[in-house]
C-alpha cells in the first residue's frame, strides 16, 4: 500500500482473527496503490471495526502481503468481497482451513 | 497550508479548492465513465484491477461471481461518478456526496496507478521522460494528497 505520510503504530502481537466455527474467510491482498489511511477507513466503515483493529489488519496486509479480514457463511463472505471490490480493495474468499 | 476538506459542525464538509484544482478534477468523472461503460473488461489491466477475481485460483467460480455482481458494482461506481460530476463546483458537500468523491478519486488512482505501473515507493521523480508522463505522475501525486485529506475528514464521522 502507498502512504503519503509515515505511519508509526505499534503492532500488537497475537492472532485471534481466525474463528474455527465458520467455514469461509475473506482475504485482502496488498497492492501498491491504495493508501494505508484509506484501507483503514474502509475496514472501519464496512466491518464496524475499531480504528485499532482496522489499523492492525491494514498493517498485516501491508507487511505480510495479505490478511484475513472477515469470516462467515459463503453468502456473507460473497457480500463482503463485493463491498470490498466496490471500494477498490483486492479481496478474495476461500474456505477456511 | 489550510486543509482543503474539513468536516463542519453541521456534519457537512467544506471544500476549499483552487479553480485549477477543480479544473483538474472536472475531467476525471467523464474519463472513468468511458472506461467503465466502453472498456474491454477482459483485456484492460485497469478494469481487471477495479474488478478483481473473487476466488483465488478458482477461475470458474470467480467468473460466476463476476457475472452476478458486475452490473451492480459498475452501477454503484457510475452513480458515484455522476454525483462527483454534479457537485464538482460545490463549496459544501454532504457526507454522501464526499463519499462519492472518495469513490471516484480512489477509482481514478487505481486506474492511473495501474497504467503507470507504480510501486509503493513511486514518486513524481520516477516519471519517465516526456511531458505526458510527467503530467500523469503529477496527477497521481495530487490525487493521493487530496484523497488523504478526504479520508481524514470522513474518518471523523466514523
Amino acid at each position: 500500500m502507498a502512504s503519503t505520510a509515515p505511519v508509526e503504530v505499534d503492532r500488537p502481537t497475537g492472532e485471534g482473527e481466525v474463528r474455527p466455527d465458520v467455514p469461509w474467510v475473506v482475504v485482502v491482498w496488498n497492492d501498491p496503490i491504495n493508501l494505508m489511511s484509506y484501507v483503514v477507513y474502509v475496514f472501519q466503515k464496512l466491518f464496524g471495526y475499531s480504528r485499532e483493529k482496522a489499523t492492525r489488519l491494514m498493517l498485516d496486509v501491508h507487511h505480510k502481503g495479505k490478511a484475513a479480514v472477515a469470516h462467515g457463511t459463503k453468502e456473507k463472505c460473497e457480500l463482503d468481497v463485493a463491498r470490498l471490490h466496490a471500494h477498490g480493495l483486492w479481496a478474495t474468499m476461500r474456505k477456511d482451513r | 497550508m489550510p486543509r482543503r476538506i474539513r468536516r463542519t459542525r453541521s456534519g457537512e464538509y467544506s471544500v476549499r479548492l483552487t479553480r485549477e484544482e477543480r479544473e483538474i478534477l472536472r475531467g476525471l468523472p467523464a474519463q472513468l465513465r468511458v472506461l467503465l461503460t466502453l472498456g474491454d473488461a477482459s483485456a484492460d489491466p485497469a478494469l481487471r484491477r477495479l474488478f478483481p477475481p473473487a476466488y483465488e485460483g478458482e477461475p470458474e467460480r470467480a467468473r460466476e461471481f463476476d457475472r452476478l455482481v458486475r452490473d451492480d458494482l459498475v452501477g454503484q461506481r457510475l452513480t458515484a461518478i455522476d454525483t462527483m460530476e454534479r457537485t464538482i463546483g460545490a463549496e459544501r458537500l454532504s457526507e454522501d456526496e464526499l463519499t462519492a468523491w472518495l469513490s471516484s478519486i480512489n477509482d481514478f488512482r487505481l486506474v492511473l496507478g495501474t497504467r503507470l505501473d507504480v510501486t509503493e515507493e513511486t514518486t513524481e521523480a520516477d516519471a519517465p521522460p516526456g511531458e505526458e508522463h510527467e503530467r500523469a505522475f503529477a496527477l497521481y501525486g495530487y490525487l493521493s494528497y487530496l484523497e488523504e485529506e478526504v479520508v481524514e475528514a470522513l474518518s471523523r464521522a466514523l
